[in-house]
């Protein structure tokens, strides 16, 4: 089969996961505990992505562990996101480099 | 002020663009050894936009599976943009129409959801597509780059690249973790699940288990935190 089509059909589904509640969803929702599960779903998502994913990260577990301790102190600090994780990213690859 | 929304986006979006450009230059790399060429993986990153769902498109394809299959793992793996996009269509600004909506929803990715999620204000169209803007040039010229010249990086600095998303993500939830108990007590929740998934259900996809870990820790935030609402 054409690889077009596998990438037309791949692009369309994708697509239309995402238009179709963001483009004809208008109402405001009005059930209290539905907003409140939209309100914490960004955190449990992106809490759920990053562990124990970010440990398996670098492909080493010490570099990804020095990189992670370097993040969470610093977005504790509220530093800014790309302070925050450029600093894992260079820690990590310090770290790397001394193993 | 229409101008500024464009570049606050943009600057929001540095991050997220560096990130993808380090994650795509992988899946360039993985999607050239399944057979494609440079310019069809870099239309896949291009006219998709996401990471897992891509690396299981190229699967499908390398292995001849059948559209169905193709559109079924589609489905699984990004049905959580689904949730995402729910949710940020509570938070559009009155300016947000259709057509924009339409627009603006090819960029809903976890990324770009987690920083637009983190906004105060309700979300302008300027803004989101000056994000979507950079955060797609940096995850389709990833993918070229990766593609076309392969494992040129060395070693050390590709796998250091690799914890640049986790990091940003990091640094979305900590602030507001520290702030709120309730946002403590999710975030927890959903860690400790994702965990558990992870060691004693090793067979289930990455898509559904944060689907699942996220979707319990919410219902068990909104039970036992309820907020009282601002809007």
């Amino acid at each position: 089969m054409s690889i077009m089509i596998y990438i037309a059909v791949m692009a369309g589904t994708t697509y239309l996961i995402r238009a179709i509640p963001f483009g004809f969803f208008r109402k405001k929702i009005t059930s209290k505990f539905l907003r409140n599960f939209l309100y914490y779903i960004p955190y449990a998502v992106l809490s759920a992505m990053t562990i124990p994913a970010i440990f398996y990260s670098t492909g080493n577990m010490t570099t990804a562990i020095v990189g992670t301790i370097t993040a969470v102190i610093l977005a504790y600090c509220n530093m800014p996101l790309i302070v925050v994780a450029l600093s894992a990213t260079l820690t990590a690859f310090l770290t790397g480099l001394f193993l | 002020m229409r101008k500024n929304d464009f570049l606050k986006g943009m600057s929001h979006g540095i991050p997220i663009a560096l990130g993808y450009l380090s994650v795509s230059f992988g899946f360039g790399i993985t999607a050239v050894k399944a057979g494609l060429s440079v310019w069809e993986a870099s239309l896949i990153s291009l006219t998709n936009l996401t990471s897992a769902g891509q690396a299981a498109g190229v699967d499908v394809i390398a292995s001849n599976g059948t559209l169905f299959e193709m559109i079924l793992v589609q489905l699984t793996i990004n049905i959580r943009y689904a949730l995402m996009a729910l949710s940020l269509s509570q938070r559009l600004h009155t300016s947000f129409t259709l057509p924009k909506r339409l627009l603006a929803s090819y960029g809903i990715t976890d990324e770009i959801f987690g920083v637009c999620a983190g906004q105060e204000s309700p979300l302008k169209p300027l803004y989101m597509y000056g994000m979507i803007f950079i955060a797609t040039l940096g995850w389709v010229m990833g993918t070229f780059l990766g593609a076309y010249a392969g494992e040129l990086l060395p070693a050390s600095v590709t796998s250091a690249l690799g914890i640049v998303l986790y990091g940003m993500f990091l640094a979305i939830i900590i602030p507001p973790a520290r702030k709120e108990r309730s946002i403590l007590f999710v975030v927890a929740v959903s860690a400790i699940l994702s965990i558990f998934c992870k060691y004693i259900f090793p067979s289930l996809s990455g898509g559904f288990t944060v689907i699942i870990c996220a979707v319990i820790s919410a219902i068990l935030a909104a039970t036992f935190f309820p907020r009282e609402d601002e809007a």
